[in-house]
């Protein structure tokens, strides 16, 4: 790993500090012009109507827009002090840092659930049984599956249900040890008590991770996060910690969305 | 509820639908024809002499097609050498690396190549490899047959990683895996059936050519023992028996067309029992 001298500050000090930031994909700007500090092992809610860029957002602290076509990025990120966009850091290695989770969990249908939780860590090179085996149940226990799973780590990951698939993406992206995990509507796809666990899980990661999350969802984003970021039309209109957002927001773009006026 | 020539209406309705069911029926037919009439003229010249020796001289009683059964097998693998390969890494550069103007040329190209005459492509490889090694060889057969096989295998490849989910390809990418080992690992894996299902096609496609052989492989009454001699195959034995004017002969290829016939169906059918459990894991 080419960032071994990275200085991770502990306390105050933000995961990750965007300043400026601008996508656009071809002539269209996603997002404009965006500057924000995301505070260490809290959670981060991003919310706003569909098509505000806030999954853009997302994508753009693992670099994973740059999967579109014609994407193209202006201003800076910077994760515990190192520019991801540095000409010398691959995307491979900043995805290596930022996990990420999707709306639709996405377990890899030909392996089995154990095989699932290592698959970032085996083709990374590391072939050691003995920590994949740690690693396995480290990560299931994280994400809160364990005891459902224990008994049949080798049975095929798409044997689970919708919400333990979607507990199982988040162990897998918890076994390469990221420092900061990306969630996009993590639980829009799940019933209510899936969702439930997913929030849970939220607030027991955010002890050690920093943790960033798209929702649709107001009251998940009320529940489970400590700062909420509100997307509209490509600009960040407001951000602050969630209790005064979805309290005492300052603009009235912000009141209007909180309260359900409109989006 | 009537319409007021709803009699009319459920007339052609009824007419339309007993069309296709006589044109439906007429797709399974030559193939029934074709079975029972193969069974009925070749089936009494099958039996152990047919798989173990070489072909008799003419009068001379008896006699097999080991050597061209044999040669089939032959050509098949050295075809499936080039075709396999090259057909399927086309297949993922089609379906995983975006490079439109190319991928538009070489999607065209193996399109209008699919559509080229199985003459032609003896004719190309007469002249690139028989001229100047100086003589019909197995080696010639098989490259013809690989060629045929690379537009079949590289489309259809193209089309089974296509129908992989691009949220496996995201997640895995964002676990910071490289884009090939994803491919690789992920991708192709998740595709694989398909994938070997449209291998098999190619080979069934391929195996029963006859015409781009006759400039290449050519034929052999014997044993081949090197690569570079000709080497006999079941559609060339079978042409050069039907076309004799030796009734021995005769029985003997259509005892060989038999055979041809159900080495192309058990591959066929190994690919339906493939593809069904494919769409079964796929519903979960």
């Amino acid at each position: 790993m080419p960032n071994a001298t990275m200085e991770q500050k502990a306390g105050p000090a933000p995961a990750l500090t965007v300043r400026g930031l601008s996508i656009f994909f071809g002539a269209n700007a996603v997002l404009k012009n965006v500057t924000i500090d995301i505070a260490a092992r809290a959670v981060t809610a991003i919310i706003g109507p569909s098509g505000c860029g806030k999954s853009t957002f997302l994508r753009a602290i693992n670099r994973m827009h740059e999967l579109t076509p014609e994407a193209r990025m202006e201003g800076e990120i910077r994760l515990f002090g190192d520019d991801i966009y540095s000409r010398d850091i691959e995307p491979v290695i900043v995805r290596r840092r930022v996990g990420m989770v999707f709306q639709k969990s996405n377990p890899f249908p030909t392996m089995s659930i154990a095989e699932n939780v290592t698959v970032g860590l085996r083709l990374n090179g590391i072939r050691d049984k003995k920590i994949l085996v740690e690693r396995t149940e480290e990560s299931l226990r994280m994400a809160a599956l364990w005891d459902e799973v224990k008994d049949r780590l080798q049975v095929p990951a798409i044997s689970l249900s919708g919400g333990q698939q979607q507990r199982l993406c988040i162990a897998r992206a918890l076994a390469v040890q990221p420092e900061v995990l990306l969630m996009d509507e993590p639980a829009s796809a799940l019933d209510p008590l899936a969702t439930q666990k997913i929030e849970d899980l939220i607030i027991e990661l955010k002890k050690d991770y920093t943790i960033v999350i798209v929702t649709h969802n107001m009251q998940q984003a009320a529940r489970s996060s400590d700062f909420t970021a509100f997307f509209y039309l490509g600009e960040l209109v407001e951000f602050g910690p969630t209790t005064k957002i979805f309290t005492k927001p300052a603009q009235k773009r912000t009141e209007d969305y909180v309260t359900g006026r409109f989006g | 509820m009537t319409a007021p020539n709803h009699r009319s209406r459920n007339a052609m309705n009824v007419f339309m639908q007993t069309l296709s069911f006589v044109c439906a029926v007429l797709v399974i037919l030559p193939l029934l024809l074709v079975f029972f009439h193969l069974l009925s003229q070749g089936a009494s010249s099958i039996n152990w002499a047919f798989f173990t020796q070489l072909p008799k001289p003419v009068g001379e009683a008896g006699g097999g097609m080991a050597n061209a059964i044999v040669g089939t097998f032959t050509l098949i693998a050295l075809a499936s050498l080039l075709g396999v390969p090259v057909g399927v890494l086309g297949g993922v550069f089609l379906s995983e690396y975006t490079h439109r103007r190319l991928n538009w040329w070489v999607r065209f190209t193996a399109d209008v190549i699919n559509g080229v005459p199985s003459i032609t492509w003896g004719m190309v490889v007469y002249a690139l490899i028989v001229l100047p090694m100086k003589g019909f060889s197995a080696l010639a057969g098989g490259v013809v047959l690989g060629l045929m096989m690379i537009p079949l295998i590289m489309r259809t490849t193209e089309e089974v990683l296509q129908l992989v989910p691009n949220g496996y390809r995201e997640a895995a990418l964002a676990l910071g895996i490289a884009q090939w080992r994803m491919i690789v690992q992920i991708v192709v894996r998740t595709a694989m059936k398909g994938i070997v299902t449209g291998v098999l096609l190619a080979l069934a496609r391929v195996a029963g050519e006859t015409a781009p052989l006759l400039f290449t492989a050519f034929g052999n009454a014997y044993w081949t023992h090197k690569l570079t001699e000709p080497i006999a195959a079941l559609p060339l034995q079978i042409f050069s028996y039907a076309i004799s004017p030796y009734d021995d002969w005769h029985r003997q290829a259509w005892a060989g067309a038999l055979v041809l016939i159900l080495l192309v169906s058990a591959i066929n059918i190994g690919v339906r029992v493939l593809t069904r459990d494919r769409f079964s894991k796929r519903s979960v």
